[in-house]
């Protein structure tokens, strides 16, 4: 699997190892290490290994998510279809409503030319669809230069910003 | 007019590079042809019957005539010499290659334009009132503000995937000539007893096979939140629109099922969290849109104008019926609104030269500022024009086939590129909307038939909008066979109806003959020559005209 990363100071990169354990509604919890669990099996975690993490899909209800923000350090989101776009608006609810300030993950069907897109509504790492070239991906954080509207990486439309010169 | 500053410039460069590179990783395989889909579509590039279809962005149906003669250009240079007009005020290239696409991309990028957002599903190109702007009936200008949701819609991260393609539609004056009710969203600019501007919205029109008229989910949001609200609106659909059937996506569906005050109630809920957000239009912010639609440098001139009068009473009749059906009263004194009719008997309803687009940019630019709007009746209008100058405009139009007195009548037909063009289409619908026309060019001539839209699709999907014509053509498919229904009552107008079906299917070359029975029906039958073919039929009912169409014996 490919792993990218990007946020607005360090610019887009691969990541060479990923710490998480991904586990299923039935693999027991290991004795150490940082883990991702399902959206529902969230609850029945007291105490995680090390830390914690949240598998959910575009579909998820951010409020079942909301009570545990607080403890999660990562959150995965599902794609399965790249015409399946709801992970966006997933992602916007997570970040600007609830606050959410840890990791934010496209797993899945997850492309080249999502990429920018995804960024700007709060995704910050990016497991590319199998196959896919990285180097390609890695270029596609820098198309574009200006945005029309407020997302999650600027809250300044270009009517205001035009205004201020 | 808008104009572009950098920053525009900026994103259409860019968008135009963007899609050279797609185009590169295509070719050589690393993007498959399913990825891809996506991705041409929201660069208005369909797979068309025969070839490639580039469908190019006209915002709100206006056009400089500097913009029309790169379109001729372009027409000439990539295709075949001709273009067509769509009911979505944009203009469609039947023919082009793809590795010829970036190049078209690049030489439209210089006027400004581009295919951005034109198919796919994702927020479509804003649709508006052909007379926006110099309209005697209008609020406020609608332009502005579509033209900063094409800003706000543009590239818009959160709603590239939407479960369908979404259409908006804006209008500013009392009567719709935008057809709001049968848009995803429809927005009429409306002012409060306090003097305010705010916008009705519409939400969960449509056509195509599950036909709709939108309901008002809010009468009244201040114009500060038009934008906020717009995306509240998309936020719920977004999340909550159907994907498990494409034929269930769009945001009808969604309302029909929740109910238009639930729907409401969700979008509310929504928008009270983003109502103060960034997101929020300040006077400014609108002051700055309005900036480029000020009203042109209209001369002082007396509304009578003396060499129209003489001319209207001169030997030419052409130009009185000309003058009675193709202008429209301009809120200047001494100014009218002409339509120029792209539906001549020579040419299929929407289909224009290269040639034609070049001398109407000519035209433009002496009789009407330089400017030209497309309307989603597949027509032109100068919106501008002296009254002193319409003799002189009328001889240029009839020379060019641009002055067939029928605007909004009976053979000025809307119709669907059908089974000649399109893979969708279970029909033919232009061969249909030639045998009509043809037959009531004599018709016509002999009788006032008067307001009367005919409509025609090629199937299911309704881009010729038989649902909201008066006289609507549907073309269908039974058993491999190319079958039409009729349908009667529709209109997109203020009165906003849905057509009913009148009886059993007809084979192609019953069309015409049907359409002329409805209308020898209608004559027939009217209360006097000011009752409308609409208005007679909504009097009526079915019953007169079932009878002349399956059973003209006892007729
Ligand atoms: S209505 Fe059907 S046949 Fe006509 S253009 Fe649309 S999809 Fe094609």
């Amino acid at each position: 699997m490919t792993l990218l990363a990007h946020d607005a100071e360090r610019g887009a990169r691969l990541v060479e190892d990923d710490p998480w354990l991904d586990l299923s509604d039935e693999t027991p919890l290991p004795s150490h290490g940082d883990v991702v669990v399902p959206l529902a099996r969230l609850a029945d975690v007291v105490e995680a290994p090390g830390r914690l993490a949240a598998r959910v899909d575009g579909a998820s209800d951010p409020e079942l998510l909301a009570p545990h923000l607080h403890r999660l350090a990562l959150i995965v989101v599902e794609i399965p279809k790249f015409t399946d776009g709801r992970a966006y608006s997933l992602a916007r609810l997570l970040r600007s409503r609830h606050g959410y300030r840890g990791e934010l993950r496209a797993v899945g069907y997850v492309l080249r030319d999502q990429l920018f897109y995804l960024w700007r509504c709060g995704f910050d790492s990016f497991a590319l669809a199998p196959g896919k070239d990285p180097a390609d991906a890695l270029a596609a954080f820098t198309e574009w230069s200006v945005t029309y509207q407020p997302a999650e990486d600027h809250d300044v439309p270009i009517w205001r910003r035009r205004r201020a010169g | 007019m808008y104009q572009y500053d950098a920053f525009d410039r900026r994103i259409v460069e860019e968008r135009a590079h963007q899609f050279r590179e797609q185009v590169v990783r295509r070719i050589d395989g690393r993007i498959t042809e399913l990825e891809f889909k996506p991705l041409r579509l929201q660069n208005g590039l369909y797979l068309q019957l025969h070839a490639y279809m580039l469908r190019i962005a006209i915002p709100y149906g206006l056009l400089s005539s500097k913009q029309l003669r790169v379109l001729a250009d372009v027409t000439r240079k990539y295709d075949r010499g001709y273009a067509h007009w769509t009911t979505r005020q944009n203009l469609q290239l039947n023919w082009p290659k793809l590795e010829d696409v970036p190049k078209i991309l690049d030489e439209l990028a210089a006027v400004e334009m581009h295919a951005i957002q034109t198919s796919g599903n994702c927020i479509r190109n804003i649709t508006s009132d052909p007379y926006a702007g110099v309209a005697a009936d209008e609020v406020a200008d609608p332009r502005p503000y579509c033209e900063l949701m094409r800003q706000w819609s543009t590239f818009h991260p959160e709603f590239a995937a939407l479960p369908r393609k979404f259409k908006l539609a804006v209008t500013g004056a009392a009567e719709d000539r935008a057809a709001i009710a049968v848009h995803d969203i429809g927005i009429r600019v409306v002012k409060s007893d306090a003097g305010e501007i705010g916008f009705a919205f519409y939400v969960g029109g449509g056509q195509g096979r599950t036909p709709l008229l939108a309901p008002c989910i809010n009468a009244f949001v201040p114009e500060a939140h038009l934008v906020s609200y717009t995306e509240a609106i998309l936020r719920t659909y977004n999340r909550l629109g159907r994907r498990d059937n494409k034929f269930k996506a769009r945001i009808k569906i969604l309302v029909k099922a929740v109910g238009a005050e639930e729907f409401a109630r969700q979008v509310e809920e929504e928008h009270a969290h983003i109502a103060e957000g960034p997101l929020k239009l300040a006077r400014e912010d609108i002051e700055g849109f309005r900036r480029f639609f000020r009203p042109p440098m209209y001369e002082v001139l007396r509304d009578d104008d003396p060499t129209l009068a003489a001319a209207l009473l001169g030997k030419d009749r052409g130009l009185a019926s000309w003058f009675a059906h193709n202008v429209a009263p301009h809120r200047q004194p001494g100014y009218a609104i002409v339509n120029l009719s792209c539906k001549s008997p020579d040419l299929p309803p929407g289909d224009v030269t290269a040639d034609q687009m070049d001398a109407v940019a000519d035209l433009a630019d002496r009789f009407s500022f330089g400017a030209l709007v497309v309307t989603h009746r597949q027509n032109l209008v100068f919106t501008d024009v002296k009254k002193r100058d319409l003799p002189a405009l009328y001889a240029e139009l009839t020379r060019l086939g641009f002055a067939t007195p029928n605007v909004g009548k009976l053979t000025d037909i809307v119709c669907c590129p059908g089974l000649d063009y399109c893979s969708l289409a279970n029909a033919r619908s232009i061969s249909v909307a030639k045998q009509v026309a043809e037959r009531f060019e004599e018709l016509s001539k002999l009788y006032a038939v008067g307001e009367l839209h005919l409509n025609i699709s090629g199937c299911i999907n309704a881009c010729g909008h038989h649902h909201v014509g008066h006289i609507g053509v549907l073309g269908i498919d039974k058993q491999g066979h190319e079958f039409y229904q009729l349908m009667l009552g529709g209109s997109s107008g203020t009165d906003a109806s849905l057509g009913k079906v009148l009886g059993h299917a007809l084979v192609h070359d019953e069309v015409a003959p049907a359409v002329e029975r409805v209308v020898l029906a209608y004559l027939a039958h009217r209360a006097g020559p000011e009752e409308t073919f609409l208005e007679a039929y909504r009097r009526l009912g079915p019953a007169p005209f079932k009878e002349a169409v399956y059973d003209p014996a006892r007729a």
